[in-house]
């Protein structure tokens, strides 16, 4: 008797031990939260489902915004923080984050003009800039005519159609438009919400902007690559730094972000207005934002575990939804960038 | 009762009076509680609003009320905008839901035969309880293409070339926008304020309507000289919760009127309001000025809620002393 009894207490004390040696913290390591940018919640939360699938680990992810996101893991709410706009490499090293870009997209210029075919009707950045400030009202301007020789251009005008929403679309377009005009940044300016001109029209969110632009005849707005591709609108031709027309799609998006150099702290190069011949101007990517030293090693592990998953399983899945994979190399460097976060 | 009560049944009487003077005192106590919880939170939120709004205030002063700019970038805000989208779009809202609700009101009470009554009414009511992001969505997808194709070319052309009101209807017409914005709101109103209208024309005693017709008035004179003179406060009443609803009122602005942070002069041109200038603008404010100066439009929306609320109070009060009720 007392013999079984000492064995089984034996027993019950390794199985406590075990428990606590390997069962608790893989229970722990299951449950990571991150929050911010909109953009990718799509593509994240789809991640996180296949995730869930095949690891049985959970992801949260909730889309408050990119600000939200940056104040979120500066608070220490959330594991990780997403945003469309990189924090810059100081505020980076204040707060002891890392960065890295999880996938890209692209923003593109859709319009209402009815028996143009997408992508016919070309303009380069300057003009776009031009029509986006006020200054070009009307369709049959000499401006746009002298970009598409031969095309008759209707005298309808053009309504502008914006982000009422403070967004990282805003941030990205705004950015490239300033990149091409002064007076686009002097009257207009940089950032999630912007100065529009008057008789611009906001709607809520990308599908907000895709609908005021296929209700508004004549109508010109700025929309990201998936929501674009799946209201089928009509896209406008961007005259790219290497001097072609490109009309955006997902391999134009690629071939911007193979011309960047991801090798620089935050591992946010500028993607807009790249060199390479196909490459579609307005491209961006979204970051991830985690502590280099957190609290809690198994969330810690359990981010890097979520992301190296994802972007070595999770390319087909961000394509369908219309996001652009990180190129192979990029892929590399974000699986070596977060060997820091421990 | 007996006149001399044996001491034990007065000592019993005592004990419950004071058992009752007890619980009297608890209730009042409770309920006491309950309504300062009212007031507590209404001082509360104004407080941390100023509080949130104090940077905007000191940076901009009193001139942020009517300066015409709202200029993230830059950092340069004022209200002005707002307001004018806020009461351009309340007013058009009243313009046409009150003759309407009026309308309605009047003939559910007084020329409606019996059997129509109740589904009428009941449609009425539940109009009111559509939730407002289904009157946006409405408005955007069906009512705006619908207003810019078959209504908007026709009042330009219509009503442009007068003075005055014709530069309400300048520009292209692109369904969205202020006048957009104040139908939307109309019908959103019409029912708060048709069935409060309705409730209040009930009141009035039958046999008072009932002499009008018989010395031989008009269905007309009799709601203009009796009825409505006997139910002033409460019409007042509905329309101030209407015009209330009308001020507040987010999602559905939002979805129609534009979203446009600017003064144009047309009732065409995209404008903004207060609530949906919040809505928008909230989620991805930068710290600092721009979430300051939203903190300070909340507190516009509030003053400027709680001024309409004096001033019903003031017409409602005027109009009973005319009554001499």
């Amino acid at each position: 008797m007392p013999v079984t009894k000492r064995v089984f207490l034996k027993l019950a004390g390794v199985a406590v031990a075990l428990s606590i040696a390997f069962g608790a913290p893989a229970a722990l390591a299951a449950d990571i939260t991150g929050a911010g940018a909109t953009f990718p919640y799509a593509v994240y939360t789809k991640w996180a489902e296949a995730y869930k699938a095949a690891t049985g680990n959970q992801v949260n992810y909730q889309g408050i915004g990119s600000s939200g996101g940056v104040k979120q893991i500066k608070a220490k709410t959330v594991d990780f923080g997403g945003t469309d706009a990189p924090v810059k490499e100081a505020d980076l090293d204040a707060a002891g984050l890392t960065q890295f870009p999880a996938v890209m997209g692209a923003v593109t210029i859709v319009a209402n003009l009815p028996g143009f075919a997408s992508g016919q009707l070309k303009l380069d950045g300057p003009t776009a800039a031009d029509i986006f400030r006020g200054d070009i009202t009307k369709w049959n301007d000499a401006d746009i005519a002298k970009l598409n020789p031969g095309l008759k251009l209707p005298d309808t005008p053009i309504t502008v159609s914006h982000r009422s929403d403070g967004s990282g679309t805003t941030y990205v377009f705004s950015h490239y438009m300033a990149k091409q005009s002064v007076a686009f940044m002097r009257d207009v300016g940089a950032g999630n919400t912007v100065n529009w001109p008057k008789n611009a029209v906001g709607g809520k969110g990308n599908p907000g902007v895709a609908a005021n632009v296929q209700k508004i005849a004549g109508a010109v707005g700025y929309v990201d690559i998936a929501d674009a591709m799946k209201n089928k609108m009509t896209f406008i031709a961007l005259k790219n730094k290497a001097g072609h027309y490109i009309t955006p799609n997902q391999d134009a998006v690629a071939d911007a972000a193979s011309g960047a150099n991801f090798k620089v702290k935050g591992m946010a190069p500028d993607l807009l207005d790249q060199g390479h011949k196909n490459a579609w101007p307005i491209t961006s990517a979204t970051y991830v934002l985690a502590y280099e030293k957190g609290a809690n090693a198994a969330r810690q592990k359990g981010i890097v575990d979520f992301f190296s998953w994802s972007l070595n399983n999770g390319q087909k899945m961000a394509e369908d939804l219309g996001f652009v994979p990180l190129p192979p190399a990029v892929v590399k460097m974000v699986e070596a960038e977060m060997k820091n976060i421990k | 009762m007996s006149e001399v009560a044996p001491p034990e049944a007065v000592d019993l009487h005592a004990a419950r009076v004071k058992v009752f003077k007890l619980q009297d005192t608890v209730f009042h106590q409770v309920t006491l509680v309950f309504a300062f919880i009212v007031l507590a939170a209404l001082v509360g939120i104004l407080v941390s609003l100023a509080i949130e709004a104090m940077p905007v205030l000191r940076q901009f002063g009193a001139p942020f009320l009517w300066t015409d700019v709202w200029n993230v970038p830059e950092e340069r805000f004022g209200a002005l905008a707002a307001i004018y989208g806020t009461v351009v779009t309340s007013v058009i809202a009243l313009v046409i839901a009150v003759p309407v609700s009026f309308g309605i009101a009047l003939f559910l009470t007084e020329t409606c035969p019996v059997w129509l009554r109740r589904p009428l009414g009941t449609a009425i009511e539940m109009l009111a309880g559509v939730p407002s992001i289904i009157y946006g969505i409405w408005g955007l997808f069906v009512f705006a293409p619908l207003f810019s194709k078959h209504v908007q070319p026709y009042l330009q052309s219509a009503l442009g070339d007068v003075p005055v009101i014709g530069g309400w209807f300048a520009g292209p017409p692109i369904g969205v926008g202020i006048l957009t914005a104040g139908i939307v709101l109309s019908l959103m109103v019409i029912p708060f304020v048709a069935s409060v209208m309705r409730d209040v024309f009930e009141t009035v005693p039958a046999p008072l309507k009932e002499s009008a017709y018989g010395v031989g008035c008009t269905t007309w004179e009799v709601v203009t000289n009796v009825v409505l003179p006997y139910t002033r406060v409460g019409v007042i009443g509905g329309i101030m919760l209407g015009l209330g609803r009308a001020l507040g009122e987010t999602m559905a602005v939002t979805f129609v009127i534009g979203n446009a942070n600017r003064i144009v002069g047309s009732l065409y041109a995209p404008g903004t309001s207060i609530a949906s200038t919040l809505a928008n603008e909230f989620g991805e404010a930068d710290p600092g000025l721009h979430i300051s100066s939203l903190f300070a439009l909340g507190l516009v929306l509030f003053i400027i809620t709680f001024i309409v609320l004096a001033i019903s109070r003031w017409l409602i009060r005027r109009g009973t002393a005319k009554q001499g009720i």
